[in-house]
């Protein structure tokens, strides 16, 4: 178990230094900067604007300083508001930095503000995701053939073929305006997460349906549960203390995948519904070139999807004692 | 090892840790975002950049800036003249060039300290400093000296002497400099640049006895003349350059820098032993005491301003947001308590220090600004909302659910396609608005560096058609750069047809001028082919509809051949600084009720021109204008520039903006304005019996809606009278 975890962080830091520097030096190969605007500036105050946020400096030099943890700064406090008097900044040492377009927060206010959001919107998505996947995906297997069964896959299809989008479009005209029970959009209350939680889980919610289906399908004919039911155990324990657990190894591995796609599907979602998350921060901080802010969601993403897969692969041992971490197969 | 938990305890435990951890964090999440509904919520469009009223440009950051801040004149809600702030009266002498503004008494920070004219002193100086890199800093350069003083280097050393102004620069830092001269121990010209300065009588300023000197020149051009400055190695004090008044210059040009002579005496060695040397920031204050013509009044009571040309609109720029002034005790504080992160503590809700009639109680980015009355505010008791709410909703389509489920009040743009059914409710008034839409042309990329080309295209719009079935607010069709929306100002136009009875048969007459056009250009039938081209569009559905339809009308009436591109906003800010264009869709917001705004940035070489057109005549009337004081005397001198430019057709004009809000129809206090400014302190809600006399103005066939107010007891109710004084003298609309 150490050996695995300590080769999984190895490759964490190796993955996480290669988006950081292939991202970095990305960004700033596309056209347009955080300070381009309609009115162009007077060349004076661009270059003192410019030099405040050091993108001035040659790239390599930005990209030292950025990634730390060594303060580079050398101007002195009274031009560049008193940073280079601090020995350690960059993002070794835990200072995302300043973010070019929302100069009153730092990257890190901005993620401290939006990630716990982003992460209620997250497990709500992810909730409904698994009720109603894990229930349909069950009724399907167990009442195989039947008008449920197709109905259910029925649904299932469509929850997949459709984008998140789409489903938030149909929720808001149905629970918004022609049954008023709900809000339209924002944050403020459980309220508000109901209908951006659905929409955004329904997807996933279709797929992992689909997966518990197939896993209990398989596990349901195993030897094991044909001694449960002759050892007379009843069927609601057969099915929930055995086959549930071969059945769920499916959808166990999708979570991965399904927590990332939850992420990334927060990016529209969170913009449909105006809720103040991480998501929105993505997609802006590309448009206005803020080079930090756009940084800093990007390394928070990797760690997410890296780090909930390695939860992930974990949890396949406590699920099955068949599987070994240390064995390659 | 004795403690050995089975795989099913792990289980078990891992299980429950997960969900009590996501109940717990929800719970938090959740529980602490409650908030009660605020008096009034409007859609602010974006998250905005900083509450520094210095260093942001943009619509939403100026809605919040005028609700927290307010500067010396504030605009009425619907003539947008120049009311009272913190100024409580002012004078004007008659040439237009000081001002005299009588701060209010009494006014103070939200933190308790008086506000006088010391604070508005310190803000606009700040505007104007390099060290702020303020983008609008511009906007106060129609004051003596100031754009000197922006463009001042901050990083200095300097030194000053008995008046006059000697720039001294740190040994090293301008090694690159160019020699132009250096001497040998006796103080003769080793090496000299080929051309002589008439009046150069060959003695060299510094004492050569006294060590070896190596000289190095370093030219950088100033509007207070030429700074000259030496780099002498070894000697007892820094370099010293001198101010050099503009008519003893004599220009020569040298490798890569502009080489300046100067004929000036130097200083010996001796006199600089005994030059008292500044610090950049006590030079800054020299300048700015000497130079610029803003002065505050010892008692702090006037605040006296001098003009470098007559500026018409200067009460109004008085009440536009760089203007605002900010507590430079808070800042102060702040640089004490955070040495390195001050700038943006001091911009904290907690600790922001503001005077306006509202303060900032909470900020989510990406949610909200709730922005809660002032106490401290001079005219606090007659604020009718005690809380506003600033959304950053940037979606349309959300934006239009939340005000039709009344969840907001005010919204200032609608889908587009929706627009049609807005039209006939009383909640959406588009009102004209000082913003122009036009295609700029690359003028210098063949075809389209020929005019008759270029006119050919412009006679081809159909401006009706892209107002009435793509626009379809009442947008006004344009032949002008300026919008006829500025009153007062009538400028040349587009010559076409106007001979006829009605705008098809005009158009009809137009379209055959410009094929004629084109013919004669060597295109169109018999002639050569038109190459195809690319009209370049920023992403947004309106935008991509005109093209297409542009591009399918010229197509169709004139043979040309043109695709459209579709860029994203920074990219196709790139795309036209670089000239990589060839059509490129345009707009332009002005800033302020006059013409220059729409007019100076087709200078040539202006960095807003981005045509490559220029033209040596049209440069002369704008710059005439600047300083001239007779108000006809500049109509005619803008009239005659812009007839050049609509001569010339660098822009095709297309359609003059309007304001599209929707607003819930109790709110009083608001009108539909030519810039679409409006100052929160004048807002309140109607009460029934004064709805119900708006209503009876308002044409019969105006569908009227649900308009939520106190009837429903939802705000406290805020009646006419209980803000009638702050209302200013005159009906609005």
């Amino acid at each position: 178990m150490l050996r695995f975890l300590a080769r999984r962080l190895l490759w964490f830091a190796i993955t996480l230094f290669v988006v950081v520097t292939v991202s970095f030096f990305l960004m700033r190969a596309v056209r347009g900067g955080p300070f381009d605007g309609e009115r162009a500036l007077n060349p004076a105050i661009e270059a003192n604007l410019q030099a405040r946020y050091h993108l001035d400096w040659p790239q390599w030099k930005q990209y030292l300083a950025y990634v730390g943890p060594f303060n580079l700064d050398d101007e002195g406090p009274e031009f560049m508001g008193g940073n280079g008097d601090r020995p350690f900044s960059g993002v070794l040492a835990g200072d995302f930095g300043p973010s070019f377009k929302y100069r009153d927060f730092t990257v890190n206010d901005i993620i401290g503000q939006s990630l716990p959001i982003s992460a209620a919107l997250g497990s709500i998505a992810l909730a409904w995701a698994l009720i109603l996947g894990l229930g349909a995906g069950v009724a399907s297997a167990l009442w195989r053939g039947t008008r449920t069964d197709v109905a259910l896959r029925l649904l299932a299809t469509t929850g997949i073929a459709l984008p998140n989008f789409v489903i938030a479009g149909f929720l808001v005209i149905l629970f918004v305006f022609l049954i008023p029970l709900l809000p339209v959009a924002g944050y403020g209350s459980p309220a508000h997460l109901l209908l951006p939680g659905f929409a955004l889980g329904a997807p996933f919610a279709a797929y992992i349906a689909r997966l518990t289906r197939t896993g209990m399908l398989e596990v349901l004919h195993q030897d094991y549960i044909r001694t449960a039911r002759a050892k007379g155990l009843p069927e609601r324990l057969v099915i929930l203390r055995h086959a549930l657990k071969g059945g769920i190894l499916p959808v166990i591995s999708y979570l991965g995948p399904a927590t990332a796609g939850i992420l990334t599907g927060s990016l529209v979602i969170e913009r449909i519904f105006a809720i103040p998350g991480t998501g929105s921060h993505f997609v802006n901080s590309a448009l206005n070139r803020d080079y930090t802010l756009a940084m800093g969601v990007t390394i928070l993403y990797t760690v997410l999807v890296y780090g909930l897969n390695m939860l992930v692969d974990l949890a396949y041992t406590l699920l099955d004692p068949r599987i070994d971490l240390e064995d390659p197969s | 090892m004795a403690f050995s938990p089975t795989s099913r305890q792990l289980r078990q435990v891992a299980a429950l840790a997960i969900l009590v951890g996501l109940a717990i964090g929800a719970a938090t999440v959740l529980g602490a975002a409650r908030l009660p509904r605020a008096d009034f919520v409007l859609n602010n469009a974006t998250e905005i950049q900083s509450m520094d009223p210095h260093t942001v440009t943009g619509i939403p950051e100026g809605r919040v800036m005028r609700a927290i801040y307010e500067g010396l004149t504030v605009k009425h809600p619907q003539t947008l003249e120049a009311l009272p702030g913190m100024a409580e009266s002012w004078e004007v002498s008659d040439d237009g060039l000081h001002y005299r503004f009588h701060m209010r008494a009494g006014a103070t920070w939200s933190d308790g300290e008086v506000i006088d004219a010391h604070d508005f002193e310190y803000s606009w100086r700040r505007l104007v400093s390099p060290e702020t890199a303020a983008e609008y800093a511009y906007q106060l350069w129609c004051v003596e000296g100031a754009e000197a003083f922006t463009l001042l280097p901050d990083d200095r050393q300097y030194r000053a002497l008995d008046g006059t102004w000697w720039q001294v620069v740190a040994p090293g830092r301008y090694r690159v400099g160019f020699s132009a001269f250096s001497t040998n121990r006796h103080g003769q010209p080793l090496h000299r640049e080929s051309a002589t300065p008439p009046s150069w009588d060959g003695r060299f300023p510094f004492n050569p006895g006294a060590a070896k000197l190596d000289v190095w020149t370093f030219h950088k051009w100033y509007p207070y003349g030429v700074f000259h400055r030496f780099h002498a190695e070894g000697a007892p004090g820094p370099i010293v350059a001198n101010e050099v008044p503009p008519d003893s210059r004599s220009e020569m040009r040298s490798g890569m820098y502009d080489e300046h002579w100067v004929c000036e005496v130097e200083p010996t060695l001796e006199e600089l032993a005994t030059l008292q040397l500044l610090s950049a920031a006590e030079f800054r204050d020299v300048a700015w005491r000497k130079e610029v013509g803003v002065k505050a009044s010892p008692d702090g009571t006037t605040l006296d301003v001098t003009l470098r040309k007559p500026t018409p609109y200067f009460l109004d720029l008085c009440a536009f947001y760089p203007f605002f002034p900010v507590s430079s005790k808070a800042i102060a504080r702040a640089q004490e308590r955070w040495p390195s992160s001050w700038r943006i503590e001091w911009l904290r809700p907690e600790h922001l220090v503001s005077n306006g009639p509202y303060r900032v109680a909470f900020r989510r980015v990406n949610d909200r600004i709730r922005l809660e009355k002032s106490p401290s505010y001079w005219d606090a008791d007659r604020i009718a909302f005690d809380t506003i709410d600033l959304l950053a909703v940037d979606h349309l389509g959300t934006s239009l659910n939340l005000y039709l489920t009344g969840e907001v009040d005010w919204i200032d743009r609608p889908i587009a396609g929706v627009i049609p059914r807005l039209l006939p409710r009383e909640d959406f008034n588009p009102a004209p608005y000082l913003g122009s839409y036009f295609y700029r042309v690359n003028v210098n990329e063949p075809p389209f560096d020929d005019v008759r080309v270029r006119r050919a295209l412009a006679l081809t719009i159909d401006r009706r058609a892209v107002c009435e079935r793509i626009t379809k607010s009442g947008e006004r069709p344009s032949y002008s750069i300026v919008p006829r929306s500025l009153a007062g100002y009538t400028g040349g136009e587009m010559r076409r047809s106007t001979s006829e009875a009605t705008y098809e048969e005009n158009f009809a007459k137009d379209l055959e001028e410009a094929k004629r056009l084109l013919t004669e250009a060597g295109y169109g039938e018999g002639g050569g082919e038109f190459p195809t081209f690319e009209i370049l569009y920023n992403t947004d559905q309106t935008h991509k509809d005109i093209a297409e339809v542009l591009a399918d009308s010229w197509s169709k009436q004139l043979g040309i051949n043109a695709k459209t591109l579709n860029q994203e906003w920074k990219v196709y800010l790139d795309s036209q600084r670089s000239l990589d264009f060839q059509i490129s869709r345009s707009a332009w917001i002005g800033d302020y009720l006059d013409a220059n705004s729409f007019l100076d940035m087709w200078m040539t070489g202006n960095e807003n021109n981005r045509t490559g057109w220029g033209n040596a005549r049209y440069d002369e009337l704008i710059r005439a204008a600047a300083s001239e004081p007779d108000v006809a005397a500049r109509q005619r001198l803008f009239d005659e520039a812009e007839t050049i430019l609509m001569e010339e057709l660098p822009v095709l004009p297309i359609y003059d903006y309007t304001s599209r809000n929707l607003a819930n129809p109790r709110l009083g206090g608001f009108a539909g304005n030519a810039l679409d400014e409006h100052f929160p302190k004048f807002w309140y809600w109607m009460d029934d019996a004064e709805l119900a006399e708006k209503r009876a103005t308002q044409p019969d066939d105006w569908v009227q809606v649900p308009a939520r107010g106190p009837s429903e007891g939802k705000y406290p109710p805020a009646g006419r009278d209980a803000v009638q004084r702050c209302i200013p003298p005159g009906a609005l609309r």
